[in-house]
C-alpha cells in the first residue's frame, strides 16, 4: 500500500508544473500551478496567438478537476500512513500484550505461536506441536474441527482441565481471515467463580462435619454443669478445661480451612521470585524451637554447600516446613532427633533441591503412606487428637507443592521413623 | 516432528492416525472422570451416559485399526513410519479397554449408591482415581510432545497407584468385617477399584509404546510387579475400633 501511494505521488509530480515545490506547499501547488499557466497565457496573448490561451484555458480546467483527485490521493496515503503504525507491529508482539492465554494455529491444527500466558498456563506446548493432540477433550475436538472445517467462522466452548489442579475455561476461537490460513485460540480464565462455589460447598461439608464432634463434647459438658455436676467445684474446673482445649481445637481447625482454601483460590504462583531454602528453613527450625524443646526433641541441621535457591513463595515454602517439622516433633518424639537436610539432586529427570525431614519415632504403616495427605485422613486419630492435629496440615503440604511442580514423597518404616522428603526442581 | 515423505497424502494420513488417537485418549479421560463423578456424587443419569458414550471408543479403534492396515498395504513403511503405525494400533486397543473400564465402573453405580452410602467410602477412591487420571493426563501429552526423556514420572506413579490400591483394599475389607451390610457395595467398590488400577496399568502400557515408537528401543524392563493385595488374609486386617 506505502509503495504504491509513493509511485503515484511520483506520477503526480512529473505532471505537475510545481515539481520544484516544497512539500509543506504540496497541497497548495495545483493552485500555484494554475497562476503560472495564466501568468504564461496573459504573456503569450500579448505576444503570439489564440492556440496559447486555448491551451491555457484546458490547463486551467485540468487543474480545477485535479485537485480534487490530489485531495483522494492524500486522504489515501494518510490512511496508509495510519496503518502502518499497525503494521510495523508483529503479531508475536500483540499475541505477548494479550494477558489470557492465546494460540495461533494453522490450518493442520499446528501451533504456529503461542504467547508467555499460554506456556504458562499449558506447560508442555511448543510451536510445531498438534493442537488437537494436546487439548484432547471431546468439546475441544469438536471446537477444532468445527473452525477447520469452515463450518463456523468462530465459536465458544466451555472447557475444563481437572488434574493436576482444577482450571475452567471459556475458549473462543475465530479465523483470522485476510488470506493468512491462521485461526485463533483465546482461552478466558473463568477458574475463580467455579472454585468460589466449590470452596463453599467443601467447606461447608469439611467444617460441619469436623466441627461437630468438639461441638457436641462441649454441648455435654454444658449439660453436665448445669446438672448434675452443679456444684462440684473439682468436677466443674476440669469440665471447664476440656472445654477450652475443645475451643482451640476448633479454632485451629478454621483456622487450617481458612488456609487450604485461600491455597484453593488461587492455584498459580506467583512466577519470578526466588526463595533461600537455607535461611526459610533455618528460620522455620527458630520458630518451632519451643515446641521441639517442649517435647524434648533436639533438631540437626545438615545442609549442601553452595547457594541453595528455588523459585518459589517464601511465605508458603515457609508453611509447608513448618508444617513437617511441626509433625516430625510431634510423632517422632519417642525418637528424641530429627534431623532435617537439604541436598541438591541432579538424579533423574528434575535437576533441583531436596529438603529431607526425617524423624525417629514410630514410624507409619505402610498401608497409611499412600494416603496421609488426604484431607482429615488420620493414622491414629487418638494420637491425632493429643497432639491437636487437624487432619489438614499434610493436604496443605500437598496443595502448596502442587503449586511449585514440586514432589512430596514419603519414606517409613515402622519401628524406624519415618522421612518426609520434599523435591523442589530448580527451574 | 516428522521427515516430510515425498507424497504429502502419506504425511496427511498419519497425521489424521495420531488426531485420531488424541480424540479417543481425550474421550477415554472424559469417561473415567465423569464415571467416578457420578458414582461419587451418585448420579445413574451421568453413569448412563458413560455407558453410551464407550461405542464411540469402540468405533474409534476399528476406525484406526482399518487405517493403519490400509496405510501398511499402501505405503509399505518402514523404520520410524512402522514404529508409529503399529504404536498407534497398540495404544488405540489401551485406550479402548480403558473405556472398557471406566464403563465398568459406571455399571456399578447403582449397586453401590443404592443405600446411601458415607462419603468417606468414596474418599479413597476418589484419591486413586484422580492418580490414575494425572497418569493418563501425562502420559498422552507426552504422545503429543514427543518428550520421552520424561516418561521417567510413569514408574513412579505407577507405585504410588499401586500402594494406594492396596491400601483402600484393606481399608473395604475392614468395613465389610464391621458389619455384612456392607458387603455388597464395598465388593463393587473394591471392583472399581481394581478397575481404576487397572487404566494406570494401561496408561502404563502406553507410555511403553510411546517410548518405542519414539526411540525404537524397549523401555528398560525393571519393573517388581506392584499391588501387595495377593498377601492380605483376614487375619491380619483388624476391624476399626
Amino acid at each position: 500500500m506505502r509503495a504504491r501511494g509513493q509511485m503515484a505521488d511520483l506520477d503526480t509530480e512529473q505532471r505537475g508544473i510545481a515539481q520544484t515545490m516544497a512539500a509543506r506547499l504540496w497541497n497548495s501547488r495545483w493552485l500555484l500551478a494554475a497562476g503560472v499557466v495564466a501568468i504564461v497565457a496573459v504573456y503569450a496573448l500579448a505576444g503570439i496567438s489564440a492556440y496559447v490561451v486555448l491551451a491555457a484555458l484546458l490547463l486551467l480546467f485540468a487543474a480545477a478537476i485535479l485537485p480534487a483527485a490530489g485531495a483522494r490521493q492524500s486522504t489515501g496515503s494518510g490512511a496508509a500512513i495510519e496503518a502502518t503504525g499497525l503494521q510495523r507491529l508483529s503479531g508475536e508482539y500483540l499475541a505477548a500484550a494479550v494477558a489470557d492465554p492465546l494460540i495461533i494455529f494453522d490450518r493442520a491444527a499446528t501451533i504456529v505461536h503461542a504467547n508467555a500466558a499460554a506456556f504458562a498456563a499449558f506447560g508442555g506446548i511448543a510451536p510445531g506441536m498438534s493442537l488437537s493432540l494436546k487439548f484432547r477433550a471431546p468439546e475441544m475436538q469438536a471446537l477444532l474441527d468445527g473452525v477447520l472445517s469452515g463450518d463456523v467462522a468462530s465459536d465458544i466452548v466451555d472447557y475444563t482441565e481437572k488434574l493436576p489442579v482444577e482450571r475452567a475455561y471459556r475458549v473462543s476461537v475465530s479465523s483470522v481471515g485476510h488470506a493468512t490460513d491462521l485461526y485463533v485460540l483465546v482461552f478466558k480464565d473463568q477458574s475463580e467463580a467455579r472454585r468460589i462455589d466449590r470452596m463453599r460447598a467443601d467447606f461447608i461439608a469439611n467444617a460441619s462435619h469436623e466441627l461437630r464432634t468438639p461441638l457436641a463434647s462441649i454441648a455435654g459438658f454444658i449439660e453436665t454443669l448445669r446438672g448434675p455436676a452443679r456444684n462440684d467445684a473439682a468436677a466443674r474446673d476440669q469440665f471447664l478445661q476440656i472445654m477450652q482445649s475443645q475451643t482451640g481445637r476448633m479454632a485451629r481447625l478454621i483456622d487450617d480451612l481458612l488456609s487450604l482454601s485461600r491455597l484453593e483460590m488461587k492455584p498459580y504462583l506467583k512466577p519470578g521470585t526466588e526463595v533461600d531454602l537455607r535461611q526459610t528453613v533455618d528460620s522455620v527450625i527458630d520458630s518451632l524451637g519451643p515446641l521441639a524443646s517442649e517435647n524434648a526433641v533436639a533438631i540437626e541441621r545438615r545442609y549442601a554447600d553452595g547457594p541453595l535457591h528455588v523459585p518459589g513463595d517464601r511465605d508458603e515454602l515457609f508453611q509447608v516446613f513448618e508444617n513437617l517439622l511441626e509433625n516430625a516433633c510431634k510423632y517422632g518424639q519417642s525418637g528424641g532427633r530429627v534431623v532435617v537436610s537439604i541436598a541438591h539432586s541432579d538424579a533423574g529427570s528434575e535437576p533441583g533441591i531436596d529438603v529431607t525431614i526425617r524423624d525417629f519415632g514410630p514410624g507409619i504403616p505402610e498401608e497409611h503412606i499412600p494416603r496421609i495427605t488426604e484431607r482429615f485422613y488420620r493414622v491414629d486419630v487418638e494420637t491425632s487428637r493429643t497432639q491437636k492435629g487437624t487432619g489438614l496440615g499434610l493436604s496443605i503440604v500437598k496443595h502448596i507443592l502442587t503449586r511449585h511442580n514440586a514432589r512430596l514423597s514419603i519414606k517409613s518404616e515402622v519401628g524406624n521413623g519415618a522421612a518426609f522428603s520434599v523435591h523442589l526442581p530448580a527451574h | 516432528m516428522q521427515s516430510v515423505h515425498i507424497v504429502s497424502a502419506y504425511d496427511e494420513e498419519l497425521k489424521y492416525l495420531s488426531k485420531r488417537i488424541a480424540a479417543m485418549g481425550g474421550h477415554a479421560e472424559r469417561m473415567v472422570e465423569q464415571a467416578v463423578t457420578a458414582l461419587v456424587n451418585a448420579d445413574p443419569g451421568l453413569a448412563q451416559k458413560v455407558i453410551r458414550d464407550d461405542t464411540v471408543l469402540d468405533e474409534g479403534q476399528r476406525e484406526i485399526d482399518d487405517k493403519a492396515i490400509i496405510i501398511i498395504a499402501k505405503r509399505q513403511p518402514m523404520a520410524a513410519d512402522l514404529r508409529e503405525i503399529v504404536g498407534t494400533i497398540r495404544i488405540s486397543a489401551d485406550l479402548e479397554r480403558v473405556g472398557d473400564l471406566a464403563k465398568n465402573v459406571a455399571k456399578r453405580v447403582v449397586a453401590v449408591t443404592d443405600g446411601r452410602q458415607p462419603t468417606s467410602l468414596f474418599r479413597g477412591l476418589e484419591a486413586l482415581s484422580n492418580l490414575a487420571l494425572t497418569q493418563l493426563k501425562e502420559v498422552l501429552d507426552v504422545y503429543a510432545s514427543r518428550s520421552v526423556e520424561k516418561i521417567g514420572f510413569v514408574r513412579d506413579r505407577d507405585d504410588q497407584i499401586d500402594a494406594m490400591y492396596t491400601s483402600l483394599f484393606r481399608e473395604l475389607l475392614t468395613y465389610m468385617m464391621e458389619d455384612p451390610r456392607n458387603i455388597t457395595p464395598c465388593t463393587h467398590l473394591l471392583f472399581c477399584a481394581k478397575n481404576i488400577e487397572r487404566i494406570g496399568d494401561h496408561a502404563t502400557n502406553i507410555a511403553e509404546t510411546i517410548y518405542y515408537i519414539v526411540t525404537g528401543d524397549q523401555l528398560p524392563a525393571e519393573r517388581p510387579k506392584g499391588d501387595k493385595t495377593d498377601k492380605i488374609s483376614l487375619s491380619e486386617t483388624q476391624p476399626v475400633k
